[in-house]
């Protein structure tokens, strides 16, 4: 029965369980109301920070290849281990606000296109100088050069100059951006020492753990900074990464106590990992989405009739269901959801609907040949599954689908962007204007439904340079309203992000921006005594 | 010179002709794997001259003939190159990963080769009755099982449930011997499983062969215990088959367990490989191909000479 007690009291600390849900199981366990009482206080009190021991990490996502080097991390373990020992110039919080870290306070010239940053004082980097404006203007120097390798590189190409002035940074734009710092705040722009041009795979940061020892592929183990500045993070002595990324030896450490926390959970078993007795599975709505997106300039999905055909063809609460076994939510034909800061709720959700799907196939005209749809597992996990089904209710509405299989290997380079009809994956971005920017603007490589549109990249500069949050809402709102319309888009669901931590773990926060609280959960959980 | 050690002294050298040649292999074979190393190194996004700069920094732009043998000059004095990806010292990240596959392959070794060999002496002993029968089925079984799935079982099981071993079977240089042992308990015991079928049979099969033979009936006519008469006579002539089988085996112990490693999270060199074979590392992958290959040439050179030192006549010739 302690067993259980302990359980239901891990449950509350962890905000998972009401005070009416924990006295009524108890009860059920022959506890006394009193006693009941005292240990759900006890439990939900429990939330005060521990400091000491080593937190592990278990993640997927490591390879042999990995570097230190923050400019080309693009996996979880990499972008895990930067954001161990580095430290940004600001972050997004959960809540989508910009929060100060190296830059003390971010300030905006009246047209958004002048940008300071006030560099916080006392900051040191793990080789004991303190951090200045230079090593910040050196950083993002690095990652500017179009010959560097970094992830961030497409972020800062809108920067016109940037410069170091006492304790301020700051960057002058081409044109108006009232989202920098989402831009700035890319987990790749972690500040080094001299901006990192002489050894950018040192590990030598400005973040909590310094690094301790560096075995790419098998583990990473950090011990805390002493002079670290927040004391708000960094509780545990040492972080070790461990690389795990065979999904059944990730829960299989984390079930036999080996790691505290792990992350990418299988939707299959996560309800099942769930009940076992000494772990949380945590899931977390994010901005990824599963889509199938058309080329609009493309016969014959040039016909928004037939767009809309195949919109209304679609199921996205079965998707949700089979594909994401419920951990996610429907998509709404647009790239946006309520994750994104300024999402506008009220735009209509678009359901299945067989009769509507079938009136619309009818007014596009189209000659009855089958539309061919290029899928792979690679494109999203259960991609293949996922367009049987869009198949079978597109038959209901007397829409022809033929699925063709491609395989995995080559299908970024080979189908996606290249073929008219696709299945594709979307991992979101901060804010709305870098999502629009990436994949909806005329000029945009990444435009992958061909969306061309004067009037729209229009909206989408206005939209950037509009510091009335009121105003920029309802501009964002319009722009989601034509996707949803108009757009080459088929957004059936929003995956979550499944993350499952051990019942020692305190200060799991859900975060939508990353997995595993935005690749911190190391430095911002404790160890609980 | 006693023929015996001209033979052996053929067979080195035969070992060594065959590296040189598995050597040229693996050059001409990275060589035609598709996509540019340099492409690949700097994506998609790689301007013309710095493609131009990294292939001459790479010395790609040498005709094919030269780069392989400075190539192979540097790998006898034991310069590997560097790693593309991360810029590593290939031969240090290397030894560490080697050392763990041959700390893994030789304890996998000491645990499954005396235990299949006693295994197949136990079934001659007891041919055709319920011991053979039992052994048989259980090996076989077990080496029809996919390794992995044998790993996830043990793994739920041992791991999870009982809590005995660890299921990450993570090994550093921090580490105690006894503590290391702890950590690839469960590898060992998967590996015991998948081999021993083959060695046992083996074994079981080669000296009913000799069982035949007419000293044998001397050795049972002498009196001695069955058990005996299989063990002191009838291995000594079956040594040679045995010998080879189990060098197959620990061949596959060092090269083949690359899928134990990823169930297990064992830092050997099959991961490493795989890795540095999606990045399209070549200096990484040709390092390990080497290395893969002289573990096979030195095994089964090692049973070759044991089978030619085996033989009574060839060690005393007339």
């Amino acid at each position: 029965m302690q067993d259980q007690l302990n359980h239901l009291s891990g449950r509350v600390t962890a905000g998972k369980m009401t005070r009416r849900e924990f006295m009524g199981k108890a009860a059920a366990l022959g506890v006394s109301a009193v006693v009941a009482g005292n240990l759900y206080t006890s439990a939900a009190n429990a939330a005060e920070p521990v400091r000491g021991g080593t937190m592990k990490v278990g993640r997927g996502g490591g390879s042999s290849t990995d570097t230190l080097d923050p400019a080309i991390a693009s996996s979880e373990t990499p972008i895990t281990n930067i954001t161990t020992i580095g430290e940004r110039l600001v972050e997004v919080s959960p809540t989508g606000n910009i929060n100060p870290r190296i830059a003390e306070s971010v300030e905006a010239s009246a047209d958004a296109k002048s940008w300071t940053f006030k560099i916080r004082k006392g900051v040191e980097f793990h080789n004991g100088k303190t951090v200045t404006a230079e090593d910040v203007l050196r950083t993002m120097e690095r990652h500017a050069n179009e010959d560097s390798q970094s992830g961030a590189l497409g972020l800062l190409r809108g920067i016109e100059s940037m410069k170091a002035d006492g304790d301020n940074f700051i960057v002058n734009l081409d044109s108006a951006n009232a989202d920098l710092p989402y831009l700035l705040s890319d987990y790749h722009l972690v500040i080094q020492p001299d901006g990192g041009f002489d050894n950018p795979g040192d590990g030598v940061g400005a973040g909590a753990y310094q690094v301790e020892a560096d075995e790419p592929g098998v583990r990473h183990l950090f011990k805390k900074f002493a002079n670290y500045w927040d004391d708000s993070r960094g509780y545990a002595d040492a972080v070790e990464t461990i690389v795990l990324n065979d999904a059944t030896a990730r829960t299989a450490a984390l079930q036999s106590g080996q790691v505290h926390m792990i992350d990418r959970v299988e939707p299959k078993i996560a309800k099942l990992l769930d009940r076992a007795p000494n772990l949380h599975v945590k899931n977390v709505s994010g901005r990824g989405h599963y889509v199938f997106i058309m080329h609009t300039d493309t016969g014959p999905f040039n016909n928004n009739e037939l767009r809309l055909a195949l919109k209304y063809a679609i199921n996205r609460e079965e998707m949700v269901d089979k594909i994401l076994r419920g951990y996610g939510g429907i998509g709404n034909d647009m790239p946006i959801n309520a994750a994104y800061p300024l999402f506008d709720d009220s735009i209509p959700q678009r359901m299945h609907d067989v009769a509507k799907a079938a009136e619309h196939y009818k007014k596009s005209g189209h000659d009855g040949s089958p539309i061919i749809l290029r899928v792979a597992d690679g494109a999203f996990p259960g991609a293949v599954d996922a367009a049987a089904l869009f198949q079978q209710s597109a038959q209901a509405a007397g829409i022809p689908l033929e699925i063709k299989r491609e395989p995995n290997d080559g299908y970024w380079s080979e189908v996606w962007n290249v073929q008219p009809f696709c299945a594709s994956y979307w991992s979101g971005r901060p804010v709305q204007d870098q999502m629009y920017t990436t994949a909806y603007l005329s000029t945009s490589d990444w435009n992958d439904t061909r969306w061309k549109r004067e009037s729209f990249d229009a909206q989408i500069i206005a939209a950037r340079g509009e510091l009335d949050v009121a105003k920029r809402k309802e501009m964002y709102s319009q722009m989601g309203r034509i996707i949803h319309d108009e757009g080459g888009l088929i957004c059936p669901m929003f995956n979550d992000f499944v993350d499952a931590i051990s019942d020692k773990v305190g200060g799991y926060e859900a975060d939508p921006n990353n997995p595993m609280m935005n690749n911190g959960a190391q430095i911002k959980c404790w160890l609980k005594a | 010179m006693h023929p015996v050690l001209t033979l052996v002294a053929q067979r080195f050298a035969l070992g060594l002709l065959l590296l040189f040649a598995a050597s040229a292999l693996i050059f001409a074979g990275t060589m035609i794997l598709p996509g540019d190393v340099a492409q690949s190194i700097l994506g998609q996004s790689a301007t013309p001259e710095a493609l131009e700069n990294l292939r001459r920094e790479l010395g790609l732009n040498e005709p094919p003939l030269q780069r392989y043998f400075s190539w192979l000059f540097n790998a006898m004095q034991g310069d590997l190159g560097t790693a593309l990806t991360n810029g590593r010292d290939i031969a240090d990240s290397l030894s560490t990963r080697l050392g763990n596959t041959l700390f893994l392959a030789f304890w996998a070794a000491v645990v499954s080769v005396p235990l299949a060999i006693f295994l197949g002496l136990l079934a001659v002993r007891y041919k055709d009755r319920w011991p053979d029968k039992l052994i048989s089925a259980v090996t076989l079984a077990s080496i029809s099982i996919p390794e992995f799935l044998i790993g996830y079982v043990l793994m739920y099981f041992v791991s999870v449930r009982l809590g005995w071993f660890p299921s990450v079977a993570m090994v550093n240089s921090s580490m105690s011997l006894f503590e290391r042992l702890n950590a690839i308990a469960l590898p060992i015991a998967v590996l015991t499983l998948v081999v021993l079928a083959h060695m046992m049979r083996m074994t079981r099969a080669a000296i009913l062969n000799v069982m035949q033979s007419a000293y044998i009936e001397t050795a049972e006519l002498k009196g001695l215990s069955s058990f005996k008469v299989i063990y002191r006579h009838a291995l000594p002539n079956a040594i040679a088959p045995i010998v080879n089988v189990v060098m197959l085996n620990m061949a596959y112990l060092v090269v083949g367990v690359v899928v134990v490693e990823v169930v297990f999270v064992y830092p050997g060199m099959g991961q490493y490989l795989v890795d540095h074979v999606s990045k399209r590392d070549v200096p990484v992958v040709q390092a390990c191909g080497l290395i893969f290959a002289a573990v096979y040439i030195c095994l089964n050179m090692i049973a070759d000479i044991v089978s030619i030192l085996a033989n009574p006549r060839l060690r005393h010739p007339k």
